[in-house]
């Protein structure tokens, strides 16, 4: 039952997983894209569309992966380009992609796929308690391997040194000769692909159906999380698997018959959000790695 | 190479050009995207922005759609003149409407015509105790209260559903999720115009969200409050040189616009629903949020731009009818014409100019101090 449980958690987490660590390295960049709901919804119809047409969950994920991609594309134009304020063009992406998945998707609302299946890694996986985690599907194996990799390029790599510094001060990084508008916009499409795969992830493992609107909120959380996760990586994981428990203890609760209403567990992770946010803010950003520049705009002029 | 140079002075035209161009490039792009999808783009077109008002009754309709847009987008063109984001009017107007309803279900035999009185006093008591959340919060920890103000939206929902399935609940209402009907006195009636008698569904809210776009219109451009609002967000450091206090700025931005989308909140039940149910509003705490910067930030402006938006949405709902194309897809013109009019307002500051490569050398570069919006 315990393991049943921590299966559900780390299931749940996932999506998170995935769309938080590509905010983080947008807004490690120095930019803040607040579509990402709007990123994952597009990721999720890509996703379902592709595993229903071609029948093979895999190429879901390129899908929904790429579909994250081409929508961030809109962004990074409008917003490195055109020097637009990020917080209204982010809201925009969010109502843009769920006004377009709507569309896409309503000739697929009813049907139903095959989601992936999981890859069961044997003897380790029959460990109790620690074989939850060798128990889940290709997606969710991939999403460590893109922590892992996301945590070495961002600390231990030159580019990864770049991006850091393009988003702490944009003008000292242009004056020693960094493409700053081109890494952002690097980071920004890899935000998209991430949100992409995370949205994809919904359809894809957790609910084999479209639904409008099916991410229901994660991508607001996956925003908070980074925050939450002080920009590093390897905390978003572990905050998003925290976000994630939270949710089961909910639907575990409701199933159970607890005495609290089942809107005020629903709560819970929301106000969890805020308590924390309250938290760090206290202790002064910097010494939690925001980036400096974040929500800045960069505009080549004269 | 492209780059942007900074305009001098910005020509009248353009300013009157952008909302206007941004429209018209909406509406053509989102008939190619149904083009695409295999939907007849001129249908669809048809069904969103003429259908709406091919009966005089629609006109009325369309006031009456357009009503919270105008009352909350002149609450948060308060909060971005200040440089606050609050993006979580749609909590706001829920709190707003439970407040409302409160007085309303504690006052089943009210006669008094007082009563809508206290309920709108209710409501935006309500509405800005919710918005003063992410405020305070600012103001104190100076957390990030684009994030606060959502959360809050996301708890609203879930509080309003509790609340209408357990304590609010009809007994008599079969088991729905409905709260008692209001009542009659604390119900807004239909307008009767005269000469031409009832309009569609036109009601009594109509006049006041004009009175509040007007009311706001003079305290931003007309008084020194107003003018403090719009030093603190263009020129904080000025600001503070010049003795005002920011933090008090953001609490009175936040608590006015957290009472307008509570107001709002208010009128849409009393006027629409006349009881409260888990599903109050439709999305209008982020729709406001295109309606102020279609307006650019001017609540007479909100009025005009209320009603273009809200033909997009009465268009949604003819659409859905229809065609059967989702009610999310007015999403699309909304994030279209968000995106076009932010691109226009970098057009109208800055003039884009192509350099040759010998001229690379001379470029200068500087970052827009303006867009200040950061996390934490």
């Amino acid at each position: 039952m315990a393991e049943e449980l921590l299966l559900a958690i780390l299931l749940t987490s996932v999506p998170l997983i995935l769309a938080a660590t590509g905010e983080l390295v947008a807004e490690k960049s120095g930019v803040l894209n607040l579509g990402v709901e709007g990123m994952m919804l597009m990721g999720a119809v890509a996703a379902f569309g592709v595993a229903s047409l071609t029948g093979s969950p895999y190429l879901g994920i390129l899908g929904g992966g790429l579909a994250g991609l081409l929508i961030s594309l809109i962004f990074a134009v409008f917003v490195l380009g055109l020097a637009t304020n990020q917080v209204a063009t982010g809201l925009a992406l969010t109502i843009f992609g769920t006004g377009l998945s709507g569309l896409i998707g309503a000739p697929l609302v009813g049907q139903s796929i095959d989601g992936l299946p999981s890859l069961i890694i044997p003897w380790i996986s029959d460990i109790p308690m620690i074989g939850a985690f060798f128990r889940l599907d290709f997606l969710a194996y991939l999403s460590v391997i893109l922590v892992g990799l996301t945590a070495y390029v961002l600390n231990y790599t030159q580019f990864g040194l770049v991006l850091r510094a393009v988003g702490i001060n944009h003008d000292s990084a242009h004056a020693l000769g960094y493409p700053v508008l081109r890494v952002r916009f690097m980071a920004v499409l890899f935000g998209g692909f991430m949100a992409g795969l995370g949205g994809g992830y919904l359809p894809l493992v957790l609910t084999p159906h479209w639904a409008e609107g099916m991410t229901s909120g994660r991508g607001w959380i996956a925003l908070a999380l980074v925050v939450f996760a002080s920009w590093q990586p390897w905390r978003v994981t572990a905050g998003a698997i925290l976000f994630g428990g939270i949710t089961i203890m909910q639907l575990v609760g409701q199933a159970r018959g607890w005495a609290v209403p089942s809107q005020f567990l629903s709560m819970l992770p929301y106000f969890a959000t805020i308590t924390v946010l309250v938290l760090i803010s206290r202790g002064g950003r910097i010494q939690f790695g925001a980036p400096a520049h974040l929500g800045k705009n960069f505009l080549i002029t004269r | 190479m492209i780059i942007l140079q900074r305009r001098k002075d910005i020509p009248t035209y353009l300013t009157i050009a952008v909302p206007i161009i941004s429209i018209l490039i909406t509406v053509l792009a989102g008939g190619i995207i149904f083009a695409l999808l295999g939907y007849p783009p001129l249908d669809a077109l048809y069904e969103f922005f003429i259908a709406p008002l091919s009966r005089p009754d629609q006109v009325g309709n369309l006031l009456v759609k357009a009503c919270p847009l105008i009352i909350i987008s002149t609450g948060l063109i308060f909060c971005f003149r200040a440089n606050v984001w609050n993006i979580g009017a749609e909590g706001q107007l829920i709190l707003g409407a439970m407040g409302a309803g409160w007085v309303a279900l504690s006052f089943p035999e009210a006669e008094s015509r007082f009563m809508i009185i206290a309920m709108a006093v209710m409501a935006m008591l309500a509405g800005a105790l919710w918005g003063a959340i992410p405020g305070l919060l600012k103001v104190r920890f100076k957390t990030n209260e684009i994030l606060v103000s959502l959360m809050l939206t996301y708890i609203a929902i879930f509080l309003v559903d509790w609340t209408v399935r357990s304590p609010w609940r009809d007994p008599l209402a079969f088991g729905f999720p409905l709260t008692k009907a209001y009542p009659d006195a604390g119900l807004i009636p239909v307008m009767s115009l005269p000469g031409i008698g009832r309009l569609g569904q036109l009601h009594w809210g109509v006049p006041v969200a004009f009175l509040v776009a007007i009311c706001g219109w003079f305290y931003l451009t007309r008084s020194l409050g107003g003018y403090q609002i719009k030093l603190m967000g263009d020129a904080p450091r000025a600001g503070r040189f010049a003795g005002f206090h920011q933090g008090r700025v953001t609490m009175f931005v936040m608590m006015v616009s957290g009472a307008l989308a509570g107001l709002a909140g208010m009128i849409e039940v009393s006027a629409n629903i006349g009881m409260l149910q888990p599903q109050i509003s439709f999305g209008y705490g982020f729709t406001a949020i295109i309606v102020a910067f279609l307006a650019r930030l001017n609540p007479l402006a909100a009025i005009a731009a209320g009603l273009v938006v809200a033909l997009a949405e009465l268009g949604g709902d003819t659409a859905q009818i229809s065609m059967r194309i989702p009610k999310v897809v007015t999403g699309i013109f909304n994030g279209i014409l968000l995106f076009m009019l932010l691109a226009g307002e970098t057009l109208t500051h800055y003039r884009i100019v192509w350099v040759g490569v010998t001229e690379k050398a001379s470029i200068n570069k500087t970052s827009i101090k303006k867009d200040e919006a950061s996390h934490g």
